[in-house]
């Protein structure tokens, strides 16, 4: 059961798209998974053939749970599928999980000092070999620590109380979890710029002209891949905080937060954002939005984001002053655009200006850095041919 | 095309991206965005909607004209066949 996003503690596996025998490749949706996100399609990240189902639909699993067993070519060891894609880089407060977490690749348990019977009963029935300790002579790990481990699991708390909340409920609960912790462990600071969008929205206007209506952009789609290109410039907002440091990211995946019918929000990846011409990334964005309202958000765009990116404008707000979202490190919020006096060539004129807000995490950034971040999507938004 | 087939065509897309909404109580006189919350991505899947069933290219400049039901219908049935 992969680990989609900071405070996922377990997964409801409600349909296979495979079974045993079936070939996969890197990409393939294996089976879908209900979580408090909404029905999620699990991709594989090994190529190979199906070798066993562990996982039945209906099952409730913690992260980390093996639900089938890929081969990944004759002769190797299997693989295990799908692998967690995001390492809890910040604990789950759900405790069961983290005292017992299932098994991760073999090679992960390799340091540990472990019985041959304790290993072969720890990979059968999902136990991480590195949670525990072992109460055998030297501390090695035996049979009998592997089934108490497993008889804890049992008990632990991925009973049944999540489906007596709705799925917005639930949501809820996720969204406030996760930002507590964000507020409790990573010290924000906030900085805003604004923007002149005059020539980026006249572009815009000029370039939809030339468009098809199925290919019109958005202008949040400027704001987006300014962003994705201003992290070029300013590369360690795009990281991911592990443990006690923050991993540059070798990709730029912003997050676009969403909101959904019925409350709640999520933000899944637009992958390789800098990356995609804009008309690409409109339809990326398109398709993205409405998999998200509708299902079949895929696993690798929820665990994915390197840094966030909302937009609250449309909705006549002002400013931003967002959370991050762990355990990325930072997020831009924009808010509406408005018609304000503002100077230009010591002209005032009147301009569509647009607020961008910056929260960073203060142990990976500082205001100097960030400042030049907003100042490049600011450079950015001056050019929006060249985006 | 009569005008009560092209609001049916404006309500099968307003389903399309809406699907939770009670469609049956919609005010035709109060802008959607009101009634529906819709943000700009529902617009522009609202505008590609009606593209696909009406065959209506609608200039962003129109959209305006677009905020209600009865503006809808008072649109799209100039440019209908």
């Amino acid at each position: 059961m992969p680990i989609l996003t900071a405070d996922m503690s377990a997964g409801t596996l409600t349909t296979w798209r495979k079974k045993a025998g079936d070939t996969v490749k890197r990409g393939d949706i294996i089976a879908e998974v209900e979580t408090d996100k909404g029905l999620i399609d699990v991709e594989v990240f090994t190529g190979g053939t199906v070798e066993q189902i562990l996982v039945q639909p209906g099952a409730t699993v913690p992260t980390g749970t093996v639900l089938a067993i890929i081969r990944e070519e004759p002769g190797a060891a299997p693989a295990l599928a799908p692998t967690p894609s995001v390492p809890p880089a910040l604990p789950s407060p759900v405790s069961a999980t983290k005292q017992v977490a299932p098994a991760q690749a073999p090679s992960a348990a390799g340091r540990a000092r472990v019985s041959p019977l304790a290993r072969k009963l720890a990979a059968d029935l999902g136990i991480d070999l590195t949670t525990l300790h072992g109460a055998g002579p030297g501390g090695v790990i035996r049979r009998e620590d592997i089934e108490r481990a497993a008889a804890m699991r049992a008990e632990a708390p991925v009973k049944e109380p999540r489906p007596l909340l709705d799925r917005p409920a639930r949501l809820r609960q996720t969204i406030g979890a996760a930002m507590a912790r964000s507020k409790r462990e990573i010290p924000h600071y906030y900085l805003s710029a604004t923007i002149d969008m005059h020539r980026a929205l006249t572009w815009l206007n000029e370039e939809n002209l030339t468009r098809s209506v199925t290919d019109r952009l958005l202008y949040g789609v400027l704001l987006i891949k300014a962003v994705a290109l201003a992290l070029r410039q300013v590369p360690e907002l795009n990281s991911i905080w592990r443990g006690a440091e923050a991993v540059p990211s070798a990709g730029i995946h912003v997050g676009v937060a969403v909101s959904l019918r019925g409350g709640g929000l999520i933000a899944p990846a637009l992958h390789d954002t800098d990356r995609q011409a804009l008309g690409d990334l409109m339809r990326s964005f398109r398709d993205l939005v409405h998999r998200a309202r509708s299902g079949g958000v895929k696993s690798s765009e929820l665990s994915d984001p390197t840094i966030t990116v909302t937009s609250l404008g449309e909705q006549g707000v002002e400013s931003v002053f967002p959370i991050i979202y762990p355990p990325q490190v930072a997020i831009v919020g924009f808010g509406k655009i408005a018609e304000r006096p503002w100077s230009v060539d010591g002209q005032v004129v009147s301009r569509p200006l647009i607020v961008a807000t910056l929260a960073a995490d203060h142990r990976v950034s500082d205001g100097h850095r960030a400042g030049l971040f907003l100042a490049a999507v600011d450079r950015l938004l001056q050019e929006p041919a060249r985006l | 095309m009569t005008r009560d087939e092209i609001r049916a065509a404006v309500l099968r897309a307003l389903g399309e991206i809406a699907p939770e909404a009670d469609l049956a109580s919609l005010a035709p006189d109060v802008e959607f965005r009101e009634q529906l919350d819709l943000d700009s991505m529902d617009v522009l899947n609202f505008v590609v909607g009606l593209h696909a069933s009406l065959g209506v290219a609608i200039p962003e400049s129109d959209y305006p004209k677009l905020a209600t039901l009865d503006g809808c219908v008072e649109y799209l049935a100039a440019r209908v066949e």
